[in-house]
């Protein structure tokens, strides 16, 4: 019995892992989805590990505030990631733009995959020439002899 | 057979060199991981280094007026975000109330705070700054890419953003980091004045 009642106790006091508290009227459904996207996309700047959606921090709320006035100012999407980052820096996108600092981030898998590639087709290729060519058709021929001869015998 | 052996010998030297593949990768790895170690993930550099301070339009804590970017400005100064609500600020703010006292001129970013509750701190533990912004809703905060307090910005006599300290000033950040920073910008306006 007092374990039941613990129980409810503990679920009752405990309020649950709300992300978000705060709720946000939109004028339409695209206004709500575009809202959605970016708050995904924009990384908090205090919790660094969370994008602004899921955080608690007084920061994200703030910039949950703007991003919902700005959407409903009409800006473009381009417009209100333009407006964090001169803020907050490119640290604030979870998908960094490719430009000179950033090319290395976008390239490297790039690069990372044609170097396997060349490793892949190279380590094949010393296979292929194990399987053959280890004898050539002279020895091909004596150990074709050799064997008939020893069938012979058998 | 005879004929094939060099290239056998070469063949032996490359796989013998691959074999130290897997260390060479570790090293480069070791590498990086090493730098990694002692890299501040915390550190974010400014968006905002080397660009004029945002303009506002704010009332002075505890006064009539309103001021904006223009008129706090024409001396290397420092801008120090600070609320009654942020434990740091309250550590930090003897040293800042010293470097105020050996003549820095330091502006106070009042942000998301009471009046009532700021001027009571001001009154009960000294008042460090030529005056403090009220920054209530925190937009001044927002277009200078605060994330929380306390920050300090160090603004050059032109009113350009050069240096930006996230966390408590205290003799080691003064002495490490933002005092060079600062004798350098007071060289550079020297400089700049006599020419």
């Amino acid at each position: 019995m007092i374990r039941a009642l613990l129980l409810v106790a503990s679920l009752a006091l405990s309020g649950g892992a709300l992300a978000v508290i705060e709720t946000y009227e939109f004028e339409d459904e695209s206004l709500r989805e575009r809202f959605a996207n970016l708050a995904d996309e924009l990384r908090c700047p205090k919790c660094q590990n969370q994008n602004i959606a899921d955080s608690n921090a007084p920061i994200a709320e703030d910039l949950r505030k703007q991003l919902h006035a700005q959407l409903h100012e009409g800006r473009s999407d381009g417009e209100i990631v333009e407006y964090m980052v001169d803020r907050y820096g490119e640290f604030v996108l979870y998908r960094p733009r490719v430009n000179n600092v950033t090319l290395v981030l976008w390239g490297a898998p790039v690069i990372l995959l044609a170097l396997a590639l060349l490793v892949l087709r190279s380590s094949m290729r010393g296979r292929a020439q194990a399987q053959e060519g280890t004898l050539s058709a002279e020895e091909q021929a004596r150990l074709d002899a050799l064997l008939a001869d020893d069938e012979e015998r058998a | 057979m005879h004929a094939s052996e060099p290239r056998h010998r070469s063949g032996v030297a490359l796989k013998r060199l691959k074999l130290f593949l897997p260390l060479g990768l570790f090293l480069v790895l070791g590498g990086f991981l090493l730098v990694g170690l002692r890299l501040d993930p915390q550190a974010l550099p400014s968006a905002l280094i080397d660009k004029p301070l945002p303009s506002f339009s704010l009332p002075a804590l505890g006064q009539e007026r309103v001021v904006d970017q223009g008129m706090v400005t024409g001396e290397v100064s420092l801008f120090n975000v600070w609320a009654t609500w942020c434990v740091s600020c309250r550590i930090e703010h003897p040293f800042l109330t010293e470097l105020a006292l050996n003549g820095l001129p330091i502006y106070g970013i009042n942000y998301k705070d009471e009046d009532a509750e700021a001027l009571r701190w001001l009154d009960e533990l000294g008042d460090p700054y030529r005056l403090s912004i009220v920054d209530a809703e925190g937009s001044l905060g927002l277009d200078l890419g605060v994330y929380g307090a306390p920050e300090t910005y160090v603004v050059d006599a032109a009113g350009v953003i050069r240096y930006r300290h996230v966390g408590v000033v205290n003799e080691l950040v003064w002495a490490q980091t933002l005092k060079p920073i600062i004798d350098e910008l007071r060289r550079e306006q020297r400089a700049g004045d006599r020419s």
